[in-house]
């Protein structure tokens, strides 16, 4: 059963209320890069500055509900500073924790596990996949900085 | 009003019984779409276990009375919304947007050129607009928009000016974000007077009070069956016998034609040019069968009703909530219908209805389909409550618990 604890966690109300890396970068040197979810009105940029292969700082601005922005402020606060192997390391992560759910339910394929500890923090937006509507409200941010980091083949 | 039974009409509605999460349901998204009375649900089963086949076709006295059946629903849609020749001027479309496709891309199309002007409003839903961008990109004219004032109802002010070499007015006759509630015959006058035609986009109003083309001298209007508690896949387009008799086909193919030859086609003459294929055929028997549940109800009544919800939804919103709960639409409940945009301090729309889910509250989070407005008002989304004929104030108290919820949790 889904309830709203697993939901609301504490680390997910705290981010959305204080949300880490909030604000923007001057363009250039950073880039920048804008996400939206149609079905419920939510905007995001994301600004990020790359260099020598490593996401130096990150940024983010925009409105959304408390999951959208959770997410995306968990997100920066995990991948500011990291190299940019790991940042793409970290998003594969994310999105499996985000499509687990979905298998399991099938019970035909055995999930490759997501080490929840390495993703820290962000295992608390695990109980997001018990709400399928809201998925795309917590990979809202991570599609964005996807998209961003192809767009500077990074 | 004390003869209307709200009770008998929950009564009548299976859906109404569902539990959700031990949680009976509290269903407040009308707006979005009217749940179904076992009648109308019956009507379409007996329609298909009795005398289902093709219309327009068969000889045979099934396909017989599956013609009958259509053209008496067409006829009984006609009479509802008190159209002067039901049988000549009522269209069935999928929905209320397919009606407005085929306003824009047949009368719109030929009767528009790169130096003609529409005017529409503020508060349109996306139905009453993108098929008019789509047409202009096609073959520019400009648009024109009626502003929603502050008081979120139109502003009238430069109503005659806007309208100053318009051929059509395109509004909606209740906004199904705000509830305002539009005044159609007012703004009908302005556009004749401007030599305009006028659509109206009753959506939202005609399950929730009368609608009379008539008094109201209004030449189109557009509705759907699903939010009149009638099925879902089909609409209503309905136009005066004149203006119609002059619109070229919309969609092509079966049925809509007299002749067929290689080098081309005739169109037929009458409403079914613009219904190409088979129609909606137990869609068109379920509409018939909201349609005589709602006359049985009376729509005085329901409106009467419904007021009477608002008026004391808005009045325990304001007295509990002290301002943190925002109706974003008019104070004055004869104004407006039961629709609540509610914008809940510091909580994003989303989160208030994932919380009023775990009670059982259907409301629906969103733009609901009109950003334009929702820039207008610098909100990116509302949580909407909205009312129907089935509607209790006891409805209202499981939501404003699941608020004091959604406060305690956010606030």
């Amino acid at each position: 059963m889904s309830n709203l604890e697993d939901l609301y966690r504490e680390i997910i109300l705290d981010h959305y209320r204080s949300p880490r890396n909030r604000g923007e970068l001057p363009t250039p040197p950073a880039h920048q890069v804008e996400g939206f979810n149609p079905l419920c009105g939510d905007e995001i940029t994301v600004y990020i500055d790359v260099s020598d292969g490593v996401l130096q700082d990150i940024k983010i601005a925009g409105h959304g509900c408390s999951i959208s922005q959770s997410s995306a402020s968990l997100m920066s606060a995990a991948v500011k500073g990291k190299p940019v192997s790991d940042v793409h390391a970290t998003i594969d992560s994310f999105k499996r924790l985000m499509t687990v759910h979905e298998s399991q339910l099938d019970d035909q394929v055995e999930p490759e596990p997501v080490d929840l500890r390495k993703l820290g923090e962000l295992a608390a937006l695990q109980g997001v996949v018990k709400f399928p509507v809201r998925i795309k409200c917590a990979t809202l941010a991570w599609n964005t900085l996807t998209q961003g980091l192809s767009e500077l083949n990074a | 009003m004390s003869s209307y039974d709200a009770q008998r009409v929950r009564a009548d509605v299976p859906l109404l019984r569902r539990v959700i999460d031990g949680h009976p349901i509290t269903y407040l998204d009308s707006a979005s779409t009217a749940l179904t009375p076992r009648p109308v649900i019956e009507a379409m089963s007996r329609y298909y276990e009795t005398r289902h086949a093709n219309v327009h076709r068969g000889v045979y006295t099934t396909a017989e009375e599956a013609t009958a059946s259509y053209e008496g629903a067409r006829v009984a849609a006609g009479v509802f919304i008190n159209a002067r020749h039901p049988a000549q001027e009522i269209v069935f479309t999928k929905n209320t947007t397919e009606s407005f496709n085929l306003l824009a891309k047949s009368w719109g199309r030929a009767n528009l050129t790169s130096s003609d002007a529409i005017v529409l409003s503020e508060m349109e839903h996306h139905a009453n607009l993108i098929p008019w961008f789509q047409l202009r990109d096609e073959i520019g004219f400009s648009i024109r928009f009626l502003p929603v004032g502050e008081d979120f109802r139109l502003d009238l002010g430069p109503l005659d000016q806007l309208l100053a070499g318009a051929k059509l007015l395109s509004v909606s006759a209740m906004s199904n974000v705000l509830g305002t509630i539009n005044p159609v015959a007012t703004l009908s006058a302005a556009a004749h007077a401007a030599g305009a035609l006028i659509a109206v986009d009753a959506a939202q109003s005609v399950a929730h009070g009368v609608t009379d083309v008539q008094e109201t001298d209004v030449d189109f209007l557009c509705f759907s069956a699903h939010k009149m508690m009638g099925p879902t896949g089909i609409g209503v387009f309905y136009a005066k016998r004149d203006i119609i008799a002059n619109m070229p086909p919309f969609l092509g193919g079966g049925g809509m034609i007299a002749d067929v030859r290689l080098d081309g086609y005739t169109p037929a003459t009458g409403v079914e040019r613009f219904e190409a294929g088979t129609p909606m055929i137990a869609e068109a028997v379920g509409l018939h069968a909201a349609l005589r549940y709602l006359d049985n109800l009376g729509m005085s009544a329901i409106a009467e009703h419904e007021r009477a919800l608002t008026a004391d939804a808005l009045g325990r919103l304001r007295e509990r909530f002290d301002g943190r709960v925002r109706v974003i639409g008019p104070a004055d409940v004869h104004l407006r219908g039961g629709v609540l945009s509610l914008d809940v301090a510091g909580v994003h729309p989303h989160d208030v209805a994932q919380v009023l889910d775990q009670h059982g509250v259907c409301v629906r989070p969103g733009h609901h389909c009109a950003k334009p407005l929702m820039r207008r008002f610098d909100l990116p989304a509302t949580a909407r409550a909205s009312f129907g004929a089935y509607s209790l104030t006891t409805d209202t108290d499981v939501l404003l618990d699941g608020l004091d919820h959604v406060l305690e949790l956010f606030g």
